[in-house]
């Protein structure tokens, strides 16, 4: 062993403060980040168009109640993004948006959701009309047992459609959209439990622009992931968000900042603060979010 | 001391008694078939036949010819007390157990024959084995054949064996033709006027209108006739035949001396082992062999094949199969997917785990009484009231004993099928689901298909179990003997009011209700290991298929 050596290792064991210069020695995410800042300067909520509207939402699991009067606005063709320590109702709150948490029992909800003018929990809306037009990723990568071009016509089959062509364009336009053609487009007939994590994980968003979704949410699409296919995915978001409005829930909070348009902090069922990513991770008005961005807890 | 408790530390004696376990239950399945195979299938060798002078203990001169069957060296004491002289100055005994066939003639095939007094064993290459189809084979020496009384060859004839050999294969063809004749155009014959006379009944019980009635009776009684008068020409056929069997002889001379008389028509077989070689065995092997598998059963089942058991297990275990499979998916689906999950459920689970551990015999009294008795007896009121007394599905058969199978495995189904939706990941589920798809969709297009592989485990295991199964079966439709197999060429083609014959209790009748044990012995053995093979075939088959579907659907379950 040199002299030298244990220095290198030392660096690469420590984790990286954001503005360290292991960050800058990826050129797409740099390239990104440079982009999405000058973006920044000029964004603002208030100038936003709202896709959803959350009005004093509230949401009991039995008698603990996991969201406490929150409020926000979703705005549309932009990256939301939900940071906050686990536990704190940010995968909750995702869920309320295609209403994932009916499926739980004794989850009981009061307030609204209104996107685009409606509640999406009145009576009369339609599950799963509602959750055909917002679509989800899931944290861990879960492709059906299915032949990769199967995975992405599902959706589209569930909806009646039957013809061959139709059904062809919708899915190389999917597969294209999720930046996964070229590397599957020899072999749609394999099954989907071939391919590597990121793969089936672009394959899961694939699948879910295929039935062309207004809303896609992401919870924690690359917690499972390797940095390469994370990285993809990232960048995969940056394309998404010309067409979609997205939602991301993640714990790391160097991929909020380097993905999202706005973010928004949580804590223990509380929406802490919620404003434009550049804001919030550097100058933030809250104690609790600073403590929270600058690591000392979470 | 230290050094001990090291070793103990180690886990080194838990591996050792964990790997003595896994040989020791290895030692026991391989004895286990060893034995059997090695009893069942040495059967079937020719083994040579033995010409034996001795004396016995009155002085007497005594020739045998038989087949050794087994030898045991045992004290004087035993012999003694067995009824055999032995003098006093001997203390061990060896006596060996000889089949000399002859039943017809001396009473008895398998004699005990102790050692002393017998001069060194001949094996004449002139003894022939003869298999008959009534008492059993036949021990001898060839003296004559003979054609309507006239000798046409004798063994001193160069082409003795040739000609006696076509006589054999003429005599075995007419046989065919005759079973031919009785089973096909007989047999249809009989089915006809059995509907004919179900038909005139049916004409008494629903009193149509006079002219109706007498139309059809006239319709009927013409039918009768036509077919009474194919009968008598059949019947002439047939006499025809059976004359040309009984037109060549084979006269034989016994150990004793004694001439015998064989009609060849009674033939099954002429073999000569002590002229044949171990090539000429070995075909003669595979032959018998193959006749066990292939044939009926003759004499009480104690000769010939298991061909109708075997066929009977597989047509069971397959229609099981078929109304198992389903109801349990069902069931199991309801109780997984749909069904509140509560007290309910779950005494409706404890109560399912439960019916797998019921003996047996009280599914088979249940379904004697229940399915028989009272669904037969009721379904025979309704449907096929014209051949009462006669009962049609009143009576234990094929469909009950399949039914009562299928009720016997239908918790092993469900339990795994059950366990195999809850292994299903809930991520998949939601993957459906915010797809739109709804609960229904998301079950039968991904869920129901990621769980094939464990229902094929449940159905694995409920074939094992049905297969092997004896005591019920003996109440709801298995039979020492069936006329005929539960599928054929007549309408409806799959018979499932027809009893059949099963390898399981095929054995225990065998074994234990044979007139002639000695004669059954090998062929329970054979029995048994043709059961423990068709169980693997049918087990292999399946967990080949779930295998396959494991491979498409891989890592969901990890």
């Amino acid at each position: 062993m040199t002299g030298e050596q244990p220095n290198t290792t030392a660096v690469d064991l420590m984790a990286p403060p954001p503005e360290s210069p292991t960050r800058r020695e990826r050129p797409a995410i740099s390239a990104a980040s440079a982009r999405k800042i000058g973006d920044r300067d000029t964004m603002s909520l208030s100038a936003e168009v709202a896709k959803i509207q959350v009005n004093h939402l509230d949401l009991f699991y039995g008698a603990d109640q996991a969201l406490k009067d929150i409020n926000l606005m979703i705005p549309e063709k932009r990256v939301t993004a939900f940071i906050g320590p686990s536990g704190c109702g940010k995968s909750t709150l995702l869920r309320c948006f295609n209403r994932m948490n009916d499926l739980v029992d004794i989850c009981r909800i009061k307030g609204e959701i209104v996107m685009d003018g409606k509640n999406i929990y009145d009576r009369d809306v339609d599950v799963a009309d509602l959750r055909r037009s917002v679509g989800m990723v899931f944290q861990k990568p879960n492709p059906f047992p299915k032949s990769i071009y199967e995975n992405v016509a599902y959706g589209l089959r569930l909806q009646g459609v039957t013809s061959r062509r139709v059904l062809d364009e919708a899915v190389e336009k999917s597969l294209r959209a999720a930046a996964l053609w070229d590397e599957v487009k020899d072999r749609l007939q394999d099954n989907a439990f071939g391919m590597s994590g990121g793969q089936q994980q672009r394959l899961v968003i694939a699948r879910a622009i295929a039935i062309e979704p207004e809303v896609i949410l992401l919870d924690e699409p690359a917690s499972a992931l390797d940095p390469i296919s994370t990285l993809k995915i990232e960048e995969l978001i940056n394309e998404l968000k010309q067409d979609y409005t997205i939602i991301i829930v993640t714990h790391n909070m160097q991929q909020a900042a380097r993905v999202s348009d706005y973010t928004a902090f949580m804590y223990m069922g509380n929406l802490v603060e919620y404003g434009d990513t550049d804001t919030l991770f550097t100058n933030p008005n809250k104690k609790q979010t600073e403590d929270y961005i600058t690591g000392r807890y979470g | 001391m230290a050094y001990m408790r090291q070793w103990f530390k180690s886990g080194t004696p838990w591996i050792w008694l964990n790997g003595g376990a896994v040989a020791f239950s290895m030692i026991m399945v391989a004895g286990l078939i060893g034995l059997i195979a090695v009893r069942g299938f040495g059967h079937f060798w020719p083994s040579d036949v033995a010409l034996i002078n001795l004396t016995t203990a009155s002085g007497e001169q005594r020739t045998l010819i038989g087949q050794l069957v087994r030898s045991q060296t045992v004290p004087a004491v035993v012999a003694r007390d067995s009824g055999e002289t032995v003098p006093d100055d001997v203390e061990l005994v060896t006596r060996h157990l000889i089949k000399t066939g002859n039943r017809d003639q001396t009473g008895q095939d398998f004699v005990w024959y102790l050692e002393l007094g017998m001069q060194p064993w001949q094996y004449p290459r002139d003894i022939m084995v003869i298999e008959r189809r009534e008492w059993g084979n036949f021990y001898g020496q060839p003296v004559a054949l003979l054609s309507e009384g006239s000798v046409i060859a004798t063994p001193d004839s160069a082409d003795f064996m040739s000609q006696l050999q076509a006589a054999v294969s003429r005599s075995i063809d007419l046989h065919e033709e005759i079973r031919r004749l009785e089973r096909g155009a007989v047999g249809r014959i009989n089915t006809q006027l059995e509907r004919l006379r179900l038909d005139e009944r049916r004409l008494e019980l629903d009193e149509p209108p006079a002219d109706v009635k007498a139309a059809e009776l006239g319709r009927i009684a013409a039918t009768r006739a036509t077919l009474d008068d194919e009968y008598a020409v059949l019947r002439q056929e047939l006499d025809v035949i059976y004359a040309s069997t009984r037109r060549d002889t084979l006269q034989m001379r016994m150990a004793d001396g004694n001439e015998v008389n064989i009609s060849l028509a009674a033939i099954v077989r002429i073999t000569e082992p002590n002229a044949m070689s171990v090539f000429g065995k070995s075909a003669q092997y595979v032959e018998r062999l193959w006749e066990f598998l292939s044939d009926d059963p003759r004499e009480a089942n104690t000769e010939g094949g298991i061909f109708p058991a075997i066929f009977g297990t597989v047509t069971m275990v397959m229609v099981m199969s078929i109304m198992v499979t389903p109801f349990g998916i069902l069931a199991a689906i309801y109780l997984r997917e749909y069904a509140k999950q509560g007290t309910m459920t779950r005494i409706i689970r404890i109560s399912v785990y439960n019916l797998a551990g019921v003996p047996s015999i009280v599914y088979g009294v249940f379904g004697l009484g229940f399915f028989v008795y009272y669904l037969g007896g009721s379904l025979d009121q309704m449907f096929y009231e014209a051949a009462l007394p006669t009962p049609t599905f009143g009576t234990p058969g094929l469909f009950w004993a399949s039914l009562t199978l299928a009720l016997l495995t239908l918790p092993i189904v469900i339990v795994s099928t059950e366990e195999g939706l809850a292994r299903i990941p809930s991520t998949i589920r939601q993957g459906s689901l915010a797809l739109g798809a709804t609960k229904s969709e998301t079950l039968w297009k991904v869920v129901v298909p990621l769980a094939t592989p464990a229902m094929m485990t449940g159905l694995i295991l409920a074939i094992a179990r049905a297969a092997g199964e004896v005591a019920p079966l003996m109440l709801v439709g298995v039979v020492k003997l069936a006329p005929a197999l539960p599928i054929d060429a007549t309408f409806p083609f799959l018979h499932l009011d027809r009893k059949i014959m099963h390898l399981g209790f095929h054995i225990y009748d065998v074994g234990f209700q044979s007139p002639n044990v000695e004669a059954a012995r090998p062929l329970v053995y054979a029995t048994a290991l043709i059961l423990v093979i068709l169980i693997m075939v049918l087990n292999l088959a399946a967990i080949s298929i779930r295998n396959h579907l494991r491979e498409r659907y891989r890592s969901a379950g990890e």
